[in-house]
């Protein structure tokens, strides 16, 4: 796996080890370790449930300073649709990217601008790359969900549209118009994007089917919020800066890709658990008849993002607002610049839940794992510090738990101590308090005989 | 070869939404031990399909699973109605399903073709009246 980067981190003085995340995590990638909750890197694919469900705000995205600002001499912000949606009271887009150009950036490139533009590819090339794959097109746009095809659904790699992502489309344009424009090198030119989620912090440093991306610097929302809000005050008369339509407005909301296509015959689906399904579904050629798929991670699409700072709902119904009266689209594609558009390299299957390289060796240790399983109580309650019975299974037999680690086994075995007269009756938890009775009731039985 | 791992499935009748499950468990193991995206996408579909026909026209069944480093054999047993002439129902778009059934987008009549197209050996014993097992081996390679 190519360098293994991760946006997703643990503030530990703040963890307070409970499972909340570690039952959460689609990828079975949180264990519970010395009282804190350690992420398995390989399997992380950066959705920010863990952030979403923290209680004590102890998983965190990394991102960058905005005093990374002052090591370019021209500073542009790239603003995602879903950002339109984290202010009250603004009837203007216009407005939110006046403000941007207040707060400390130069100019302004929508990211809405390249999806418009990956909105007019999709339409053109879509019958050339459905025609190569195997059941429906599947939308590149969420980097969680690539990255979660690429950990879990081997079959489906080929099925990912191998188009970049709008944002690093954008970054790069933006980069080579503030070049004509401004007669600086490249370098000093700094490409700011403000992003929604951690999942696209982790694919701006460490793309998919990129060498890598053109964008310098990441901000969360969270971080030029308050600046924003100020700097919106003051604004009397908003510039036109505003350069795209509805077409890359939607791309902020589930089902939004989808309706910048031709086709009607698409599904969209958010949320993890929900996107799952869908590929399990696909995985099995159930939905052979639908033409293309958008599945966003977070609930509602990029506008559920953790790193926003308005609520998912009111977020899309500001946007709802907001592109009301806009042209349809105001990007489309020149005839020359198609393949800087396409993914360097296919999606490759990272096989990291295979138990061992050696097939023999891998069954031997599934053998293992299922008569573990079978010993283990079901009751899921991730005590042991893993997910569930069968992942606690999985790390004992992979020597990353010890059998012990299971309390309720434990408790049970404190049990039979009872038997040899010492009072500890109700030792069990409440679950499995009838394997005692029950235990009772047959030696009864046979005092009785 | 090595020992092979054996699973049972239990497959509920009339039940389509829990259709697919042991597809999923299985799709799981197999990337656990390692097995190629193709010998994924085969048994899992070839499971799927399976696991629809028993709960579509024998109200469930069980499915057993046994794998190991050669491939994936699959034996679905049902003690539903058997099918009157094998050849026909092998006939793609050929469906007995009934009109409920197909209301929910169900019985196309490719459920058996598409399990002889995903596997490498497939045959059928049934009995009128008694029941069906159908074999399937997706091989390794």
């Amino acid at each position: 796996m190519k360098g293994i980067f991760h946006s997703v981190t643990l503030d530990s003085e703040r963890c307070k080890g409970c499972i909340n995340c570690m039952k959460r995590c689609p990828t079975e990638a949180i264990r519970v370790r010395d009282g804190k909750a350690t992420i398995i890197t390989e399997r992380c694919i950066d959705c920010g449930e863990c952030i979403r469900v923290c209680h004590n705000r102890a998983k965190k995205a990394v991102c960058d300073d905005f005093a990374m600002l002052d090591q370019f001499k021209w500073k542009i912000a790239l603003p995602p649709p879903s950002f339109y949606g984290q202010f009250a009271d603004i009837d203007d887009i216009n407005m939110i990217l006046t403000a941007l150009k207040k707060i400390g950036f130069d100019d302004i490139f929508e990211v809405s601008r390249a999806a418009e533009l990956v909105s007019h590819l999709t339409r053109q090339k879509f019958d050339a790359v459905k025609g190569c794959v195997n059941g429906p097109v599947i939308s590149s746009a969420c980097s969680a969900i690539v990255r979660l095809i690429r950990v879990r659904f081997p079959a489906l790699c080929e099925n990912v549209l191998p188009v970049n992502e709008p944002v690093h489309l954008a970054a790069q344009i933006a980069r080579e118009e503030a070049v004509a424009k401004t007669g600086l090198k490249p370098e000093e030119i700094g490409v700011f994007f403000l992003s929604p989620c951690p999942a696209k912090v982790t694919s701006a440093k460490a793309p998919i089917g990129i060498e890598c991306s053109h964008i310098d610097g990441i901000l969360s929302v969270s971080d030029v919020y308050l600046k924003m809000i100020s700097a919106l005050k003051k604004i009397t008369e908003p510039e036109p800066l505003m350069r795209s339509g509805i077409v890359g407005i939607n791309w902020a909301t589930s089902g939004g890709e989808c309706a910048g296509l031709l086709t009607d015959n698409y599904l969209s689906a958010d949320g993890v658990e929900n996107a799952i399904k869908v590929l399990e579904e696909i995985e099995d050629e159930k939905l052979n008849d639908i033409d293309f798929v958008e599945l966003n991670a977070c609930p509602g699409g990029c506008v559920g993002g953790v790193l926003n700072m308005a609520n998912a709902f009111v977020a899309r119904s500001r946007i709802k607002t907001l592109r009301k009266y806009l042209p349809i689209t105001q990007n489309k594609l020149g005839d020359e610049n198609d393949t800087r558009m396409f993914w360097e390299q296919s999606l490759q299957y990272e096989a990291i839940y295979k138990l061992d390289d050696d097939m023999g060796a891998a069954m031997k240790k599934m053998k293992e794992i299922n008569e573990i399983e079978n010993s283990l109580p079901g009751l899921d309650c991730g005590s042991c510090g893993a997910p569930s019975c069968r992942a606690f299974a999985e790390d004992i037999v992979c020597g990353n738990a010890d059998r012990r680690d299971c309390i309720i086994r434990f408790r049970e075995e404190l049990a039979v101590l009872d038997g040899l007269g010492m009072n500890i009756s109700g030792i069990l938890p409440a679950p499995f308090r009838h394997k005692l009775e029950q235990t009772k009731a047959e030696e009864d039985h046979n005092d009785n005989a | 070869m090595s020992e092979p791992i054996r699973y049972v499935f239990q497959v509920d009748g009339d039940d389509f939404m829990s259709a697919g499950t042991a597809s999923a468990d299985v799709k799981k193991i197999l990337r656990q031990l390692g097995f190629s995206s193709d010998v994924i996408r085969r048994t899992a579909i070839a499971m799927y399909e399976g696991e629809i026909n028993m709960v579509i026209h024998a109200h469930g069944g069980v499915a057993e699973v046994e794998i190991s480093d050669v491939g994936v054999d699959i034996i679905l047993r049902d003690k539903g109605p058997g099918i009157e002439n094998i050849e026909l129902a092998m006939s793609e778009g050929y469906s007995t399903a009934k009109d409920t059934i197909r209301a929910l987008g169900f019985g196309a009549g490719m459920g058996l073709p598409n399990m002889k197209k995903y596997t490498d050996e497939m045959h059928i014993e049934t009995e009128l009246g008694v029941g069906t097992t159908v074999y399937m081996k997706v091989l390794a390679k």
